[in-house]
């Protein structure tokens, strides 16, 4: 873990209150698929851990909804303006695990990390598939980068304005993607429905109030199937298995 | 610049600096091993340990406030035998520091029992008696809010360890932190670190309901140093043994004035949770300050004011 100072390259509106914030630094920057960053806000006490969307040689990209007063307080702030950001945070994903076909499933804004975990995918020689699924039309944000990577995304909206009415679960049944191993990160309430519907293994992101973010406040502790696990320094990425939903 | 003494002497204890991670921000200090070198902090206290491995609370367990956050972590731990068996001899291992385990009990006997287990552990500098956590139901704070009571563990304690300072922790959430620090030093400790944190509370009012699952939970940051503050001054002018001082201290500044109220050692807690590298950065920051204030050895000023 390092404490770093980026500054804002971009800031900008990309769905109803969502926003993709582009960070750079000095030097390089390393940073897996399902990291996370952990952001000083000037003017509140506890840093806003952010899920990584794309790592850049020399800075992040991540998108954040504005759900509080933090959250409002970044949205605001301008480019050039300097953040102090602790990185890398959490285990991450592992694609390596992956034979070869690898299905992302995403809900909201648990869209952002699979975008880099994706390009790590096709890197590695994997093929990919996405299904996203949101609330409405005006909040989807990610299909068209994941699109130019060359992944088939299928979406599932609730209001069903857009792809398949309902959730993620009714836009596999649609599509019935090939794949040996799947990813996802949403909603409790949407993983936890994933993993029940898919027999194959599958890596879980979960997301907790944080103190430290760091692993040594025991803030975010979840009971799992081997025990006590941090969601920030043991997780935030866990087997399927391990969730005790 | 003339070379500072940030040393201090703490019960015997000499430490390099007078800055110690309180327990509860820090873990077992591994966690942190790799983030800079633990060899920089004068001493560190452990996370706050029971005879059995609690899981703790349910989430949420931390909400943010002004100047400040609660925790109610519960005393999630692995258990007195993990401590003393593997925490504190892998910590002892890349650290030369004071080792200070913090033993909180649901009993007098728990207490007891836990710190004898402490004082037999060799890589255990410091035993910190925590009388004070807000975060669990029987136990904890019980033990000290009431002089007797507080009496009552210090004597047990006191007498099964042989080896050890004994530091008693205390709640700031009483009427007269001077009545039941004295009923302590009365019992036998050998030192007093306070404060632990305010009972607090917070309301998500989209949700109407607590943020924290445990409704309430310990309030701590820098909106409680002057509270803290306070209180060490009270207790370091009214008892002859020393204080670790705690509560909101963030920057190399309060490390000072708190050892000007009388603090031989300062604890920084919730600011590690925002800033993992507070303390180093605190330690770093002490030489030029102390020479921007014509001071050469921190001993000296501890208890002048």
């Amino acid at each position: 873990m390092q404490k770093r100072i980026f500054h804002i390259e971009s800031n900008d509106a990309v769905a109803r209150d969502t926003f993709r914030l582009v960070l750079r630094t000095d030097g390089p920057v390393a940073v897996c698929s399902g990291q996370f960053v952990d952001i000083d806000i000037p003017g509140y006490y506890l840093r806003r851990p952010i899920s990584v969307s794309d790592s850049l040689p020399d800075g992040v990209v991540l998108y954040y909804k504005v759900v509080g007063e933090g959250t409002r307080v970044l949205s605001a702030m301008a480019p050039g303006a300097a953040l102090e950001l602790l990185l890398p945070l959490g285990n991450g994903f592992d694609p390596e695990k992956c034979a070869a076909e690898a299905l992302l499933i995403g809900g909201g804004l648990g869209a952002a990390p699979l975008y880099l975990l994706a390009k790590e995918l096709l890197a590695a020689g994997k093929k990919v598939t996405a299904v996203l699924g949101f609330n409405k039309a005006d909040e989807i944000c990610l299909i068209d980068e994941l699109k130019a990577l060359g992944v088939p995304v299928h979406i599932a909206t609730m209001d069903g304005s857009v792809g398949t009415k309902g959730f993620v679960t009714d836009a596999i049944a649609a599509a019935k993607p090939a794949f040996d191993r799947f990813y996802t990160c949403g909603p409790l309430p949407m993983m936890k429905a994933v993993c029940a519907a898919l027999s194959a293994p599958g890596e879980v992101s979960l997301e907790e109030r944080m103190g430290c973010g760091a692993g040594f406040c025991y803030g975010c502790t979840v009971q799992t199937a081997s025990g006590p696990r941090r969601v920030c320094a043991d997780g935030p990425v866990f087997d399927k298995e391990e969730v005790l939903w | 610049m003339v070379t500072k003494d940030l040393s201090v002497s703490l019960c015997g204890l000499q430490l390099a600096n007078p800055v110690v991670p309180a327990s509860g921000t820090f873990g077992f200090g591994l966690e942190l091993a790799d983030s800079f070198d633990l060899n920089l902090l004068g001493g560190i206290s452990l996370k706050g340990t029971t005879r059995e491995a609690r899981f703790g609370n349910p989430t949420p367990r931390i909400a943010e406030c002004t100047a400040g956050m609660i925790n109610s972590v519960g005393l999630q731990n692995p258990g007195i035998e993990v401590l003393v068996t593997e925490k504190a001899p892998a910590l002892r291992k890349i650290y030369r520091g004071a080792i200070i385990a913090n033993i909180s009990g649901f009993s007098v006997e728990e207490y007891a029992y836990n710190c004898g287990r402490a004082d037999a552990c060799p890589d255990i500098d410091l035993i910190e008696v925590n009388v004070s956590c807000p975060n669990v139901h029987a136990g904890g704070m019980a033990f000290g809010t009431d002089p007797a009571s507080a009496a009552s563990v210090t004597k047990a304690v006191r007498e099964v360890v042989r080896h050890k300072p004994v530091f008693i922790k205390l709640s700031p959430n009483v009427t007269d932190i001077v009545s039941i620090a004295k009923a302590c030093e009365d019992a036998g400790a050998d030192g007093i670190t306070l404060i632990n944190t305010l009972l607090g509370m917070r309301i998500d009012i989209k949700k109407r309901k607590p943020v924290i699952a445990n409704k309430m939970g310990g309030f701590s940051g820098p909106a409680v140093f002057p509270l803290a503050l306070r209180m060490v001054y009270q207790v370091a002018h009214a008892c002859g043994i020393p204080v670790m001082g705690c509560g909101g201290v963030r920057r190399a500044e309060d490390v000072i004035e708190m050892m000007m109220a009388g603090a031989t050692a300062v604890q920084v807690g919730a600011e590690n949770l925002r800033n993992p590298m507070a303390c180093p950065e605190i330690v770093a920051a002490l030489p030029a300050l102390m020479d921007s204030l014509g001071i050469n050895s921190l001993q000296e000023i501890i208890g002048t004011v």
